[in-house]
């Protein structure tokens, strides 16, 4: 199982574990606060925005040119930003901390 | 004092797809303690629907890869699921429902999501017409998988070219069918995109081997030895093994007009989502409602509606100052096409089709009124597609020139001459 922590906008925080699917699946899946993903994972609505933790930049790699574009939908868009539909679980994201961006 | 008005009190969704699902969880979110019961005569987990003539399609997966939420989640939140049960009608004066089985609950809040079904055109032969298959529901698409896996011709005849029929052309020729697509019009999407879009998905479908055929109205299926033979009133006819219907979709509103609730293109709805019973709302495509951005009543067959909707009729519900004010936006993938769209292009007067230097496949599609950004099609370009999101919203006036030069790159604040006054 990997494990995945989500840091909510409330300050809340809750460590999930997953085998498969998206990282924005297993957010929605266990009501995460502020993830949405009304598109249902196809990078359409960007409504599934975390900032990925300085050190955990490596594991998750940067986003990429759509998914970029589409995060400029938010203000809230920083270097660490990424569309965790786009994060497919799997042993190599085991550990990382995502702070819900919304 | 909100949650006093809420305690112990029962609500009641109709409909459990996008719009119902995402208003039941809402409703929690915003506050409701009591129940709610949702309903739904699909007996299947709610599933995501833009997927079926999609990327689901294409696949052997099962629906269950495709839920909205994990059955789990209903459980955790509280939220009664009741799947495969029709509701029969609305009781205003007494505050309940009559389900299928003839049996009574009673309601205190009464949303009603019941969305849409597919259009079956009244063409002679084609009810009793096997391999026939409208594409709504994730039956549908069982029933049309598992038609074109047994058909040793794989012949198919999409009629209607519309986004769902467009979709399902791209996926069935990924399947390997040889798809012919049947259009009204004298283009396909004509109802909803300038001529300049139509153009190129006509010429994306043909290069990819589907053949679109446009000003054919179908008047008959014949049958002969087995093979089935769509005519059109041109003389022209189409053999093949499966038919798609994708002509439109019927509003869903013989519940809420039975009970006696404002209908005109749809359930009217106010902007929190409330119909003429101050106890009864309506979400999803099943509404007629106001958008303040561009001042009219519309409907709309999407997700964005059927889920901010939701929302606002949660919040609203829960007793809370709310109000409906989202620039519509929708998506379609077809082969490796992303095509993205915000706004709604109805009113025209000017389309400027953008292409970006060193991509050929990459396109934009502005809409004006005048100086007023109505709408933006983006075509394999989220930039576009983000822009024209915040320049729809922001009114600001855009330099037409600099967004014509397409050899300089396409940047937000090189597209902003000055404000509208």
């Amino acid at each position: 199982m990997v494990k995945i922590t989500f840091i909510t906008s409330d300050n809340e925080t809750i460590t999930l574990e997953g085998k498969s699917g998206s990282v924005m699946a297993l957010a929605v899946d266990n009501g995460i606060k502020g993830i949405d993903g009304d598109c249902g994972g196809v990078c359409s609505c960007a409504t599934c925005h975390v900032h990925v933790a300085p050190e955990d930049m490596s594991k998750t790699g940067s986003a990429s040119q759509i998914e970029a574009d589409m995060l400029e939908l938010d203000d809230n868009v920083n270097e660490f930003s990424r569309l965790c539909c786009q994060l497919e679980i799997s042993d190599s994201l085991d550990g990382i901390v995502l702070k819900v961006a919304n | 004092m909100s949650n006093r008005l809420i305690k112990n009190k029962t609500c009641v969704v109709v409909g459990a797809s996008h719009a119902g699902v995402n208003c039941a969880f809402a409703l929690r979110r915003e506050g409701w303690d009591g129940d709610i019961i949702l309903y739904d005569a699909d007996p299947l987990l709610p599933y995501h629907r833009p997927p079926l003539s999609k990327a689901y399609l294409t696949s052997d997966d099962d629906i269950d890869k495709n839920l909205l939420k994990s059955a789990e989640s209903y459980e955790k939140e509280g939220i009664s699921l009741n799947l495969g049960v029709s509701v029969k009608a609305i009781d205003r004066t007494h505050k309940n429902i009559i389900l299928g089985d003839g049996s009574i609950q009673s309601y205190d809040k009464l949303v009603i999501a019941t969305g849409a079904r597919p259009i079956i055109p009244s063409i002679p032969g084609l009810a009793n017409s096997n391999n026939a298959f409208p594409l709504r529901t994730a039956t549908d698409v069982a029933n049309i998988r598992h038609a074109v896996k047994n058909s040793n011709k794989k012949q198919v005849v999409v009629v209607g070219g519309g986004y769902i029929g467009l979709e399902i052309a791209a996926s069935l020729k990924k399947l390997g069918a040889k798809v012919t697509v049947l259009e009204r019009e004298e283009r396909i999407l004509a109802r909803v995109t300038a001529p300049e879009m139509s153009a190129l998905f006509q010429n994306l479908h043909l290069e990819k081997g589907v053949e679109i055929c446009t000003n054919k109205n179908v008047i008959a299926i014949e049958t002969n030895n087995g093979e089935k033979i769509v005519c059109c009133d041109d003389g022209t006819c189409y053999p093949t093994d499966i038919i798609i219907i994708g002509v439109g979709i019927f509003v869903n509103k013989e519940l809420a007009m039975a009970a006696g609730l404002d209908i005109e293109n749809g359930i009217k709805v106010d902007e929190t989502a409330k119909t003429n019973d101050e106890d009864i709302y309506a979400i999803g495509d099943c509404t007629f409602h106001y958008n303040p951005h561009y001042g009219r009543y519309i409907r709309l067959e999407s997700v964005q509606n059927a889920v901010d909707q939701a929302k606002v009729a949660a919040t609203s519900i829960c007793g809370k100052e709310t109000r409906y004010d989202t620039i519509p936006w929708f998506w379609s993938d077809q082969y490796d096409i992303k095509l993205q769209m915000v706004g709604l292009s109805q009113g025209y007067d000017q389309v400027i089709v953008r292409k970006e230097k060193n991509d050929n496949k990459c396109l934009s599609f502005w809409y004006f009124k005048g100086e007023i950004l109505l709408a933006v099609d983006a075509v394999n370009n989220a930039k576009a597609y983000v822009y024209g999101t915040k320049l729809i919203k922001s009114g600001e006036r855009i330099n037409k020139e600099k967004l014509l030069d397409c050899e300089a790159d396409l940047k937000i604040a090189h597209l902003i001459s000055s404000k509208i006054s």
